[in-house]
């Protein structure tokens, strides 16, 4: 017994002292910094909670607040890493981020509606459960998995039908191609002649549920605290059983339990996005990526076939958005054309958090989306609330003219009374503030222009064992 | 990726390489280069209007001519940059008419550019190692996953070996990982060359590789020309300045107006009267 013991610790051992150096490297100092950023976004989170938040409610309240933050730093952090991929690094100016999200988000929808839902759908789950000789639970997330993949597929696909054209051409071309491509999606998501439809092959009927929207599969999530993820009525499994009356004890409703456990899962995939970005940075197509941005021209007389690598590396980050609208709208089991996601502003917000973070770093465009999330996104909402609470103030003005005459009076409370009731309007005043401010003093965002290099290995350190078989030099 | 099976290959000494590979072309008749008749108009301009030459195996051949003779255009039409409108050009006897660049470079034939224009925000090191041909690592899947990964790693410690190396051929491995954009003109054309080097030519074309360098860093970017040459290199030179052309190319091709003017070694082109007619008040 003790014996095996000890096998599975030096197992252990080795597998520590392997991933050790590895994950020390790649993290060591950045992790550090996300974290201090998050920590520092939660303190300021938290004492928005002390002052708004009635003390009986407080706990549960500041768990929801904190939960939201994290989340929305987990969607965007993911859109702004795929972003980074085309534009930071591979100098692509992608501005229809929101289209080839709505492409994701929409294919999943399509393919995992019932047939009987209205609008109809594939009911693919549904399929997997009847067919698939396993667990219908369990078949049924593999048909959820396999939608999430096609959905990936289809924003890649989309992503290359935009871009096998545009990237013949000049720089500026991609852009205007793929904003239209966005707008183009949007608007015939919104057109009632999709909104029931049947296909003239097979006669499968379909239906995008135009401007009254479309159901999105039930978060699975749910499945770890209900044993009826669609029906809370059906009781709770063993893990919630235990949870829930615990946390309940705190005063954590179960809803946010659900939002925490799916947010964890949300950070898992932004840390799978991180990973998979370092990996295609830090090697030789990463090498081309950077060239291309640099000078396409040079790659190319360098033997670097610049269009193959740029339209593979388009559908990749595509794919990526597609992932991240998908694991965005479907946290809300529900979404229409009409919602912000979707909105070409969405491209607009994900390039302010990519400019904030620095383009071309991957821990910048994190730190980016954090910032973007919880600061610009959330927290003048935050302020104006804190404000509301606790000046007294008169109704706010209806016209900024209004607001504007009573200055004159010396009498600045109608101005800021109005600043908080079109706190959501002036977000954007303070966005166009903050971008004039970057430009000017840092362009680069906060870790842009790192000297990271694009390589496999660490090429400043000449390895002995590298050195022996190259041989002499040549003089 | 033509040779992605064999990473030690491309691995190894750049000039070696140059050699085996000149070696094997073993028919007399396959001129590394030979253009005939190239023709390319912009509009109503005719920038070359059917010239025709040929480069010969390891030799070092300038090309000139005033300003407005259609060198660099030439340059371009043989590199893939412009597609001519008519005429030949055949590489080690292969027809590359029209291809694109980075066909034209995997075969051997390489560049450089007039300005120096290196990859800013690179660093030296990563402007070298992107140079090589056949990286494995240059496929998603080989750069991404985790079997695959191992032959990238490997090839990428051989190919550092070669960078470093030639890092220091070229005297500029004190440079190594500062940013490409922080360099002076003549290292930039410094790291220019090593880094065509990198992509192991069997022949180079320079493109006025001498322009704006001191006459220290001239003399030395010359030294290792002719080092690589005796080696096995051919190159072709485009220069501005006659006196560099005279002293080093033992084959001098004289363009004007579009069309070669003039061929031959450096005393047949001083004595040339329509040559020194073109350079001194010939209409331009």
């Amino acid at each position: 017994m003790s014996d095996r013991q000890l096998d599975v610790r030096e197992a252990v051992d080795t597998v520590v002292e392997r991933l050790g150096p590895v994950v020390e490297r790649i993290f060591a100092r950045d992790i550090s910094m996300i974290l201090v950023a998050m920590l520092g976004i939660y303190v300021l989170f938290t004492i928005f909670g002390f002052l708004l938040i009635p003390s009986d409610a407080l706990v549960g309240g500041l768990a929801n607040t904190l939960q939201r933050v994290t989340f929305l730093t987990a969607v965007y952090a993911m859109l702004v890493l795929a972003l980074n991929l085309h534009w930071g690094y591979t100098g692509l100016f992608n501005i229809g981020v929101a289209g080839f999200m709505a492409v994701g988000v929409y294919t999943v929808a399509v393919l995992t509606n019932p047939t009987t839902a209205s609008p109809p759908g594939l009911g693919v789950p549904m399929a997997f459960a009847a067919t698939l000789p396993i667990d219908p639970g369990v078949a049924h997330f593999l048909g959820l998995l396999f939608s999430v993949l096609v959905g990936m597929l289809a924003a890649a696909v989309v992503g290359a039908i935009a871009a096998v054209p545009a990237l013949r051409l000049r720089a500026d071309y991609l852009a205007i191609v793929t904003v239209a491509l966005s707008e183009i999606i949007r608007l015939s998501l919104l057109s009632t002649t999709l909104q029931e439809f049947t296909l003239p092959v097979a006669g499968v009927e379909l239906g995008t549920g135009a401007g009254r929207g479309i159901n999105l599969p039930t978060n699975p999530v749910r499945a770890i605290y209900y044993n009826d993820p669609t029906n809370t009525a059906a009781g709770l499994t063993p893990v919630g059983e235990a949870i829930f009356p615990a946390v309940d004890a705190v005063g954590i409703n179960s809803t946010v339990v659900v939002g925490w456990t799916y947010t964890l899962f949300l950070i898992l995939v932004v840390a799978g996005f991180y990973w998979l970005l370092v990996r295609i940075g830090n090697s030789p197509f990463g090498r081309i990526l950077k060239a291309i941005r640099e000078d396409e021209e040079v790659a190319q007389s360098l033997g670097k076939d610049t269009r193959v690598v740029k339209v593979k590396v388009f559908m990749v980050g595509c794919a990526l958005m597609g992932l991240a609208g998908i694991l965005w709208e479907g946290s809300k089991g529900f979404t229409d054309p009409t919602s912000t996601t979707f909105l070409p502003l969405q491209t607009f917000y994900v390039f302010i958090a990519l400019i904030i973070g620095g383009a071309g770093s991957n821990t910048g465009s994190v730190l980016g989306g954090a910032l973007f999330a919880s600061l610009l996104f959330e927290g003048p909402t935050f302020v104006a609330r804190i404000f509301s609470e606790y000046l007294e103030l008169d109704t706010a003005p209806r016209t900024f003219a209004e607001a504007f005459g009573e200055l004159f009076a010396l009498d600045p409370t109608p101005m800021l009374a109005y600043g908080l009731e079109n706190i959501s309007a002036l977000r954007f005043v303070l966005l166009g503030l903050l971008l004039i401010v970057l430009m000017q003093y840092r362009p680069e965002g906060l870790l842009g222009h790192r000297t990271e290099e694009a390589a496999a290995v660490d090429l400043r350190d000449r390895s002995p064992a590298a050195a022996a078989d190259g041989g002499g030099g040549d003089e | 990726m033509s040779d992605a099976s064999s990473p030690d290959a491309s691995a190894g000494e750049p000039t070696e390489e140059a050699a085996a590979g000149t070696s094997t072309t073993g028919e007399p008749e396959a001129t590394p280069l030979r253009v005939e008749g190239l023709e390319k108009r912009f509009g109503g301009i005719t920038a070359v209007d059917g010239a025709s030459f040929v480069v010969e195996e390891e030799s070092l051949t300038g090309l000139i001519g005033p300003n407005g003779a259609g060198k660099s255009t030439t340059f371009n039409c043989i590199t893939g940059i412009h597609r001519p409108d008519g005429g030949r050009v055949t590489f080690e006897g292969e027809d590359v008419t029209g291809l694109r660049p980075h066909a034209i470079a995997n075969r051997g034939l390489v560049r450089t550019f007039q300005i120096a224009r290196e990859l800013d925000e690179m660093t030296v090191l990563e402007n070298l190692m992107l140079a090589p041909r056949g990286q494995v690592g240059e496929n998603l899947g080989y750069a991404v996953l985790p079997g695959l990964r191992d032959q990238v790693v490997e090839q990428e410690t051989d190919l550092r070996e070669a960078v470093w190396e030639t890092l220091e051929f070229f005297e500029i491995d004190h440079l190594a990982g500062e940013y490409a954009g922080n360099l002076s003109g003549g290292q930039r054309k410094l790291l220019e060359l090593a880094r065509a080097l990198m992509v192991e030519p069997d022949m180079l074309l320079l493109d006025e590789p001498f322009a704006g360098v001191n006459p220290t860093l001239e003399e030395k970017l010359l030294d290792r020309i002719h080092q690589l040459r005796e080696e096995g290199l051919t190159f072709l030179l485009v220069e501005h300045d006659m006196d560099v052309i005279m002293e080093n190319c033992e084959h001098i091709i004289v363009m004007h107006q579009g069309t070669v003017l003039a061929e031959g070694d450096a005393d047949d082109i001083r004595s040339d009267e329509r040559v020194i007619d073109a350079y001194l008040g010939g209409e331009v």
